[in-house]
């Protein structure tokens, strides 16, 4: 019951922002398919879109009409101004971007042919001929180059534009007023090919483009971007069943697109999202079989669902690490003391406890800042040690930094309480406030909108939950823009030079283990520092009805819709 | 705007003071009313059973929610995680929720929050409810018209909405904060009620006699309108009052009621909801303790009630 | 009569430039970022922050704001939410639904209350009335999202008597438990107010006159007792049918129902002022003309109430 869209994580993550679904699982893949081949990227060299897609080209398994659950989106069902995942997995199923992720999160070629680049920073994209949106206008290079323009123009004011920040000429179209309307690093070379410039290398570029901020746009979009959100035409795996097929707040069904010529045929004959309030009721019923798929178990069901639902029932590791950030500003957390407050208060908290009792083992307790779905990932970082319950080191840290500067006031973490977070905080501040004997509580606020308020303007003062849900599979999207100085999503503040420049000499990498070699150097300094106190990951829990088959989940939480068949 | 009309038949001829011998009764009447009507009902009540046991319980759940250290000496927030959901122990009668606190401590620590939340709403919601109902059914006109629509206004109001609101202009969850959000959607009812019952009230013949005798239009509220129009308020407060303790409970779950800091009832009927499928009997301990506080407060109301009618007081 | 309703009409005019103004008042000052939090945990970028800001008028002082809603009302313009959508749009989904339950919540309160609060009444401390308080204090005692749950899980996943949940277009047959689950606390009002008013209506004097002229007891129980009690419970009813229709939020949640609690919940969460205040518009006339019956009604319960 947690629940009115206060969600538990999964809805915290929604806000979070990122869309990018597609689930989890192992950890191989990822960059090393992408870069490996040293200075030249190509994803074709990936493999097989040809094999993929078993179901033929005709679209339109003989699967049965699969019912899934969603959420009413929170924009139109325009590529650009959907950030959250109740309208991201709708996105994915009605389009298909230059390239998908397999479940295990390793990128594959969709609508590209290839995508290239000598140095990291310069990319030529090529896609396949003879693409069409659902509607029978072809998919060329200037659908992808509009599309992205649209999104990047500040008047526009698309929520996805943050996406389109590497790009040359991104300041220009965000100028207010803007100074031109169209980004130069995009050129149009031919129907089928574009260039792509970029402000400075960034090696895992190609590894974004399937998320959906990248998806293309067909001509008649521009003529009228609100009446297209409502009714969208994509060129993806599905299509809306009738131009009306959106009913608000209650459902959407889509029908295979048979234009789509892609690896991710559609396996079934329908696929229905019906929205959901709260998951309680999604898994209400899913147990009286009205529903052949669930993405998220609510809290009230953790402790049955395995038993409720035997071997339908999935828990597994995801791409969504949690944490709360102390500032770096926070009176005693500076400096030499503010170093040992912190390895005090990570060694407090038993983590492997709170996921077993609170959570009943649907989270994984964190051994670094990233995620085990991830490419590059390592349970031994140096330094990772600092996250062991051992309340004894932490008195003796804590005593530590008492001899430095003595300790007053209350230490809070801060969470929004529509989101069904108060148990975890409660568990964890109660660790704090025991082990060290100081003052600790959770600090609720009502709504998401008045945390991330005092978070944004630095008003805030005390420790506040942070969570990240990954946007791509890559190790950087989660060290990056959350810790690197100045970076949009620091909002601790935190800035260290050193850890600065392993980020830039991994971006700049065009080698995938070494670029992670290097990551994981910079996590050794994170481990010292501590700008967040990893807690755990958040598994993706969910289950389907006896009816279905083939269901599996993406690296990112989410299903893969098309594979599912029904009987 | 509604205007009583007397009808035909219903008006009594008063004869001049100095010609009738009722004189004399009115000027008893007068001289001691409410004392006697006080005095009365507190002599009747003392003699019944439906009266001492609820203010015994009432008494007790005072003196738990003001010493609750004679009761339990365990800390109601001393969390032992692994023990989280296990049933009754040797110092923890109860068994632990799902955090691992004892269910018992919690129990007795959490009464005063609780108490003090229905007491303190009540209490607003009733003297303002019951005044501006009172005002606005007595004297009618536009003083009903001007505090009726402004009883609208409020009616309007989404608690969400205040709550939120209240939380953020009050800086700070506490008891205090609850109770006068809680308020601030328990009033207008009240006024309702009140407004509707005085409406009743004031067309009886003892209202219509005590005006013709020439008694203020505030003593007449006030001695012979209110006391008979008390009735349905008082129910709806004793009942309230249970409910505004739930209330805390569905604000604790819609994550706008009292801090974790803060242990009640409330908190912990909304805390233990998760496990209902599971273990129900963590969600009956507080839900059982409110229930029993909502009874004695209901059987309390009733027995008050019937103290106060002059008429069952008779039988 | 009809000048005493043209009347009450009339009233409503302050009542809605009062109440419209309250609210938009009280969505102002919700703490945080409405714009921010659009972004999630993202950076905004400052450009489509300042152009949604103007989009929505949020660049504007509170009063030109509430000016500009309020002068989109007469055009019948609602304004939109922050997804694009018209809210008149979301307000003819929602309310349907909402009505449909709000109906069924009241007249299963209103049936059940009413009746076993009679019986109640007319023998105060009986076996019945012991019985019927008990319920109630279940009732109370037990907050209704706990209700709705058990009930969910009993009725619709354990016994599979009906669907869990209810969906988009529900019948009036698939709106019974929900109905049930939203009127549960008010059955226990109107049980409360019915039995404390018969019990007191038996002593009334009129009772006693027309025991004492030999009408039958089951006359006298029904034409003078329970007419009689009718005023307050009516009341309550009146009043809280529009309650009803706001405050479903938790029985929706958990049966799914998409309706005017859910919207209102969102919008507020989501500092959506033009969303709020339409909804809370609508609920503002359901109870005024609700309150306008029932005043009506004393007429008829009361004989000595008049309106002129």
């Amino acid at each position: 019951m947690s629940s009115f869209e206060k969600d538990d994580e999964q809805s915290g993550s929604r806000r979070v922002g990122l869309v990018s679904r597609g689930p989890v699982i192992t950890r191989r893949a990822g960059l090393a398919g992408l870069l490996g081949a040293a200075a030249v990227t190509t994803l074709a060299a990936c493999g097989g879109s040809e094999e993929e897609g078993s179901g033929g080209t005709e679209g339109g398994g003989s699967g049965g009409d699969v019912i899934a659950n969603g959420t009413e989106p929170q924009n139109p069902l325009v590529p650009t101004s959907t950030n959250e995942v109740g309208g991201g997995r709708l996105l994915d199923s009605l389009w298909a971007g230059l390239v998908y992720y397999q479940a295990d999160g390793s990128p594959q070629n969709d609508v590209a042919e290839s995508i290239e680049s000598a140095d990291a920073q310069n990319y030529t994209i090529t896609i396949k001929p003879d693409q069409t949106f659902s509607d029978g206008t072809p998919v060329t290079a200037q659908s992808f180059v509009d599309a992205w323009n649209y999104g990047a123009l500040g008047t526009n004011a698309q929520l996805s534009s943050y996406f389109f920040e590497p790009i040359q000429g991104f300041e220009d179209v965000q100028a207010e007023p803007p100074v031109a309307q169209t980004m130069s690093g995009l050129q149009v070379v031919d129907d089928t090919t574009f260039t792509v410039a970029l402000t400075q290398p960034e090696s895992d570029f190609p590894l974004r483009l399937g998320y959906s901020a990248f998806y293309p746009l067909p001509a008649s979009a521009f003529d009228d971007m609100a009446a297209f959100g409502e009714s969208p035409i994509g060129n993806g795996p599905y299509k809306l069943a009738a131009p009306d097929a959106w009913q608000h707040n209650v459902r959407i069904d889509f029908v295979p697109n048979e234009t789509y010529t892609g690896p991710r045929q559609a396996q079934n004959d329908s696929l229905a999202f019906v929205f959901y309030e709260t998951y309680d009721a999604a898994y209400a019923d899913l147990q009286s079989g009205n529903l052949d798929v669930i993405d998220n178990i609510p809290p009230s069901a953790l402790a049955t669902f395995q038993d409720d639902l035997g071997e339908r029932a999935v828990n597994q590791p995801a791409a969504v690490f949690q944490s709360f950030t102390i500032p770096q500003n926070l009176p005693h957390f500076s400096g030499e003391e503010g170093k040992l407050r912190r390895q005090a208060i990570s060694h407090a908290i038993d983590r492997a406890q709170v996921c077993e009792t609170v959570f009943q083992d649907t989270r994984t307790p964190a051994k670094d800042f990233t995620s085990p779905v991830i490419d590059g990932y390592s349970e031994t970082v140096p330094g990772s040690e600092v996250l062991a319950y051992d309340p004894e080191e932490a008195k003796r840290l804590w005593a530590e930094a008492d001899a430095i500067s003595p300790y007053t006031g209350t230490f809070t973490i801060a969470y929004n309480s529509d989101g069904g977070h108060q148990e975890w905080v409660d568990a964890t501040a109660a660790y704090i406030r025991q082990t060290l004997g100081i003052q600790a509580e959770g600090a609720p606020y009502p709504t998401f909108a008045a945390l991330r308020t005092d978070v944004t303007n630095r008003t805030i003062t005390g420790a506040f939950r942070t969570g990240w849900q990954a946007d791509y599979p890559g190790l950087y999207n989660f060290l990056a823009p959350i810790y690197a100085t100045g970076a949009g999503s620091n909002d601790g503040d935190y800035s260290n030079p050193e850890f600065d420049a392993l980020l830039n000499q991994a971006a700049a990498q065009t080698d995938a283990a070494a670029s992670n070699e290097l990551l994981q150097q910079a996590q050794t300094i994170l481990f010292e520092d501590l700008p967040a106190i990893p807690l755990w990951y958040s598994n993706v829990t969910g289950g389907s009805s006896e009816a279905a088959s083939d269901v599996q989940f993406g690296w990112n939480s989410v299903p893969l819709y098309y594979q599912i068949t029904k009987s | 705007m509604s205007e009583t009309t007397v009808r035909p038949g219903q008006e009594h001829y008063v004869a001049p003071l100095d010609t009738t011998p009722l004189a004399a009764v009115d000027a008893v009447d007068e001289s001691t009313p409410s004392a006697s009507l006080w005095g009365d009902a507190w002599k009747q009540l003392r003699r019944r059973p439906l009266f001492i046991v609820p203010s015994l319980i009432i008494v007790l759940l005072i003196v738990v929610a003001l010493f609750p250290s004679l009761f339990t000496s365990v800390n109601p927030r001393y969390q032992e995680l692994s023990r989280a959901l296990e049933g009754g122990s040797e110092g923890h009668p109860l068994g632990f929720t799902r955090l691992g606190t004892d269910v018992y401590a919690r129990l007795v620590h959490g009464a005063r929050a609780s108490i003090s939340v229905g007491l303190i709403t009540t209490a607003i919601v009733v003297v303002v409810g019951g005044v501006v109902g009172a005002l606005a059914g007595f004297f009618g006109g536009w003083i009903d018209a001007l505090l009726s629509r402004l009883v609208d206004m409020f009616f309007a109001l989404p608690l969400i909405l205040g709550a939120i609101v209240m939380l953020q202009a009050l800086q700070g969850r506490n008891v205090w904060t609850v109770a006068l959000t809680l308020s601030l959607f328990g009033w207008p009812q009240v006024a309702r009620i009140m407004r509707s019952s005085v409406l009743q009230v004031r067309g009886n013949e003892y209202v219509t006699a005590a005006k013709s005798l020439g008694l203020g239009r505030f003593s007449t509220l006030a001695r012979h309108v209110l006391p008979n129009a008390l009735g349905p308020v008082i129910v709806i407060a004793t009942i309230s009052l249970g409910t505004f303790i739930a209330a805390e409970a569905t604000l604790s779950f819609l994550g706008i009621g009292l801090p974790s800091s803060v242990v009640s009832w409330g908190g912990d009927i909304s805390n233990a909801v998760p496990s209902v499928r599971t273990d129900p009997w963590i969600l009956l301990w507080p839900s059982i303790a409110l229930s029993v506080t909502v009874l004695s407060f209901l059987m309390l109301g009733d027995a008050l009630r019937d103290a106060l009618d002059p008429k069952g007081r008779t039988r | 009569m009809g000048w005493y309703i043209g009347r009450r009409l009339l009233q409503m005019v302050p009542v809605f430039f009062g109440a419209t103004l309250l609210i938009y008042a009280l969505v102002f000052l919700l703490p945080g970022d409405p714009i921010l939090a659009l972004f999630g945990e993202r950076p905004a970028s400052p450009a489509a922050v300042a152009e949604l800001r103007e989009r929505y008028n949020l660049d504007e002082p509170f009063i030109v704001q509430y000016l500009l809603f309020i002068k989109g009302i007469f055009t019948l313009d609602f304004g939109e939410s922050f997804s694009g959508r018209p809210v008149i749009e979301q307000l003819a989904e929602a309310f349907p639904v909402t009505i449909k339950l709000a109906l069924i919540a009241l007249a299963i309160e209103a049936v059940f209350g009413i009746a076993f609060g009679f019986l109640a009444g007319l023998r105060r401390g009986g076996l019945f009335d012991s019985t019927v308080l008990f319920l109630s204090l279940v009732v109370i005692g037990i907050p209704v999202f706990v209700l709705g749950f058990t009930a969910q899980y009993l009725f619709g996943v354990k016994w599979g008597v009906v669907d869990p949940t209810v969906g988009g277009d529900p019948t009036f047959a698939e709106l019974l438990l929900p109905g049930a689950v939203l009127g549960a606390l008010s059955f226990a009002y109107v049980l409360r107010l019915t039995r404390n008013s018969v019990a007191e209506a038996l002593s009334a004097d009129h009772v006693r006159t027309a025991t004492a002229k030999g009408l039958g007891r089951p006359r006298v129980v029904t034409v003078h007792v329970l007419r009689n009690s009718l005023i307050p419970v009516v009341t309550f009813l009146g009043a809280d049918l529009g309650a009803l229709m706001g405050g479903a939020l938790v029985t929706e949640g958990i049966f799914n129902v998409p309706g005017v609690g859910r919207l209102l919940y969102q919008a507020v969460i989501r500092s959506e002022g033009p969303t709020v205040v339409s909804v809370v518009t609508v609920l503002v006339l359901v109870y005024l003309l609700a309150n306008l019956v029932v005043d009506l009604l004393y007429a008829v319960l009361d004989p000595r109430i008049r309106y002129v």
